[in-house]
């Protein structure tokens, strides 16, 4: 066992020196080599995202033009929403440190089935290409929400490629729909002896119910942009007025899908921050049923509200009241969340390195995120706040306050397990305070735009609001200099960083029983499966600066 | 289920993974993460009936369509159908339903090791997958002749639109029995038809590839009674590209 334990002494190949050459990562089916592969992919297109969020926000620097077009202006924020949300976010978390770190989870050898797994990469590089192309091809100004009837009129849309990011969109849902399959007969069918259903570590509780919502909402996604591209190419008419179609349909199929989809976005979040909290508080999670239960309560709940983006669209006052009180609902199983973190924080004994920083990062930003969606899911205000800075504030409370600090986190977290190295604790501390401040001067001051009645997506804006547009553009410029330090100090440590451990955190989940980085196969022996968040039987071992084994006290 | 961790059979070959190879030789088709073939198949199904899942809930996007417009307009469906042959929409079923017969028998015959007959289930399977969509294609010829097409192309030729007033008059559809004129709407009808019916085409063009895949192997003498996963799922999946048409079939072509 001391082997498993000892650093990486180049003895032994691990899945990154087994094979080398560009062929040996693209044919690999190891899921390691996989997520390393999402991971670069993804990362990437938040580069891109990025670079149009600050071509945007330096736009808003003035009332009027300032360095595009409004129609440059409508395309950048398209692609803005379209490259994050079904490029980055959607595949971040789960498609890359899911894939990565699930299997070693459970101490197997691989996913369930590791070709599907390549497969539903190669068709998120298909439908990534498709859709890059379409942008590149012509204009897309829909927003990335294909709204008809515009996106399905021929007379406004036909010099724009809709049809074809909708295609490249349609695509990508499969990649994810592959990744949820091959994640829930994992989870259901490899678990390990002694690793029952609430034996199991939070994070996977929180990638099985992203799995299911995948599964069940992105077909519904499929068939609504499907039918949008063939409205468009054959004038099918189901949802253009102009052919006695409903456009409202339209609403309804689309957030369907894509309010569940916020929910694939925030769960693995959610999860990674689960394990985060208790490994860096030295304290047992506090609630684990709770927890656990409450990611299968979201994603159930979260089938069942979509109705509230469509509160000024025309459907009957009645389902808008329902759907109102259904929001509500989500907040209890959200709130059950934060509560059980800040109880597990409660005397225990905190570790600020990075990852906590930002899990702690997150749970700030979400409590804000998630209070001001009840704002907004209170029917009377939000008829006031709907299309406002208010509603972009609120979503990038969640979506980047959650999901991107989550990301680091976890990204900060098992890096040590990716590459066998450490990163730098000041640099990424520097990142850190740089991303949570240039985050709050980005999207606080939208709050107050939004409320004042500053509409989202527009060009022009009346002076009054210039101030405060300004505040958030030199936020974004900040925000961007942290992202770019907490990715340039990961990206060193890979290269450069000190050997780390097997196991730097003292964490118990299975993962950290094997050599960093892993073997191809992952473990020599069958690890054991225990009480994922019992901290006692490792202690500090000053000559590899990480945790081994407590030898076995004979009673 | 009780292997140790130790001994646990595996094989690189099949999942072909580099470093996993060579670790435990004779069974190709068992993967190397997998303790035995019964844990394999037993996960293989679970992946394709989710598959299956997220399928039913693709077609279900459709089927939530045709539910709306036909509760907000009838009158729409109560005409569209009659331009739809009933006689040739039967025929379909039946040969569907032969099919899924042969889909299941083929499991049966992998399972009994019973080469010939898998080889023969499987290609009665793709035979009645093509007379389908042979079927089908006559189907669509008549009526894109007739002009009976989805959205901003429908223009029905006048003998199309004679005919379908005689079979109201008829009494095929007893709400309908007054000459007038066709709703203005009636082109959504098609739109839907077009929509459902090319889609579960689609996944019977897709059916056809897999089971000549399945051909291949069977040929080559890949399945036993230990190692059919393949058969099985496809014949799932085969099953469910019928029982999606045994939904079709009444709901555009049997309405009253």
């Amino acid at each position: 066992m001391t082997a498993t334990t000892m650093p990486m002494d180049t003895s032994e190949p691990t899945y990154l020196t087994q094979a080398r050459g560009a062929l040996s990562w693209l044919l690999t089916l190891d899921h390691k080599r996989i997520g390393i592969m999402y991971l670069v992919v993804t990362s990437a297109s938040l580069f891109l995202g990025g670079v149009f969020a600050l071509l945007v926000r330096t736009e808003l620097l003035t009332p009027g033009e300032t360095i595009m077009t409004h129609d440059t202006y409508n395309r950048m924020f398209t692609l803005h929403g379209a490259v994050m949300v079904f490029l980055f976010i959607i595949p971040a978390i789960p498609a890359a440190i899911g894939n990565f770190v699930l299997p070693l989870m459970l101490g197997v050898k691989d996913v369930a089935f590791p070709r599907l797994n390549l497969a539903s990469f190669y068709v998120w590089v298909l439908g990534a290409l498709v859709l890059v192309a379409s942008m590149y091809m012509s204009a897309i100004d829909t927003g990335w929400t294909f709204y008809a009837p515009y996106s399905t009129s021929k007379a406004v849309g036909s010099a724009t490629s809709v049809g074809t990011s909708a295609m490249g969109a349609f695509i990508l849902g499969f990649s994810s729909i592959f990744t949820a399959i091959n994640f829930i007969a994992t989870i259901n069918k490899m678990r390990p002896l002694g690793m029952s259903w609430f034996k199991m570590p939070l994070f996977l509780w929180a990638l099985y119910a992203t799995a299911i919502i995948q599964v069940l909402a992105t077909p519904v996604l499929a068939i609504t942009l499907l039918l949008l591209a063939i409205e468009r190419a054959f004038g099918l008419g189901i949802f253009n007025p102009a052919l006695g179609g409903d456009p409202v349909l339209f609403q309804h199929f689309f957030w369907f899908y894509s309010h569940p989809a916020v929910y694939i976005m925030i769960l693995p979040a959610m999860g990674i921050i689960s394990e985060v909290v208790s490994v860096f508080s030295r304290k047992h999670i506090f609630g684990y049923k709770f927890i656990a239960l409450s990611s299968l309560a979201i994603a159930f709940l979260g089938f069942l509200v979509w109705g509230h983006h469509m509160f000024v669209s025309g459907q009957s006052p009645l389902m808008s009241i329902i759907f109102s009180a259904l929001t509500f609902t989500v907040s209890v199983p959200s709130a059950i969340k934060v509560f059980n973190w800040l109880a597990t924080m409660y005397k225990g004994s905190i570790w600020l390195a990075t990852p906590m920083i930002y899990a702690l990062a997150f749970i700030f930003l979400f409590a804000i995120g998630g209070l001001t969606g009840m704002f907004l899911g209170t029917l009377n205000v939000d008829v006031h706040l709907h299309d406002t800075y208010f509603v972009v504030a609120h979503f990038h409370y969640v979506m980047v306050g959650g999901t991107l600090m989550a990301l680091l986190s976890g990204l900060y977290y098992w890096w040590p397990k990716f590459f066998g190295r450490m990163y730098s604790e000041a640099g990424a501390r520097v990142g850190a305070v740089l991303v949570f401040i240039g985050f709050n001067g980005t999207f606080f001051p939208q709050f107050i735009l939004g409320s004042r009645g500053m509409p989202r997506r527009y060009y022009a804006y009346l002076p009054q609001y210039q101030g405060l547009h300004m505040l958030s553009t030199v936020g974004a410029f900040i925000l961007g200099i942290g992202l770019a330090t907490a990715f340039g100090v990961l990206v060193y440590a890979a290269f450069r960083g000190r050997r780390a451990p097997a196991n730097p955190w003292g964490a118990n989940t299975i993962e950290w029983q094997t050599a960093s980085p892993p073997p191809s196969y992952n473990f020599h022996d069958q690890p054991e499966a225990g009480d994922p968040y019992d901290f006692e039987g490792w202690v500090y071992d000053a000559g590899t600066d990480g945790y081994v084994k407590k030898p076995a006290v004979v009673a | 289920m009780t292997d140790t961790a130790s001994t646990r059979p595996s094989s690189g070959v099949e999942v072909g993974t580099e470093g996993h190879a060579g670790e435990h030789g004779g069974d190709h088709f068992l993967g190397h993460h997998f303790k035995d073939h019964a844990h394999q198949l037993n996960t293989a199904k679970l992946g394709i009936w989710l598959f299956l899942g997220q399928e039913l809930l693709f077609f279900g996007g459709l089927f939530c369509a045709y539910a709306i417009y036909r509760s907000m307009h009838p009158e729409i469906f109560a005409e569209g159908h009659l331009f739809l042959d009933t006689r040739l929409g039967a025929i379909n079923t039946c040969v569907l339903i032969f099919s899924s017969l042969t889909a299941a028998w083929s499991v049966r015959a992998a399972q009994l090791n019973h080469r010939r007959a898998l080889i023969t289930a499987i290609l009665l399977t793709i035979l009645c997958a093509f007379g389908f969509l042979g079927i089908k294609y006559i189907e669509y010829a008549h009526k894109i002749h007739e002009g009976l097409v989805w959205g901003a192309s429908f223009a029905p030729s006048s003998e199309a639109v004679q005919h379908a007033t005689e079979a109201m008059a008829h009494g095929a559809s007893s709400t309908l029995t007054e000459a007038h004129t066709l709703s203005n709407r009636l082109h959504i009808f098609f739109s839907i038809y077009f929509a459902m019916t090319g889609l579960h085409g689609i996944h019977v063009v897709a059916g056809i590839f897999a089971y000549l895949w399945l051909l291949r192997r069977a040929i080559r003498g890949d399945f036993t009674q230990d190692y059919y996963g393949p058969v099985d799922g496809v014949a799932l999946y085969w099953h469910l590209v019928d029982l999606i048409w045994i939904y079709l079939f009444p709901l555009l072509y049997l309405i009253h």
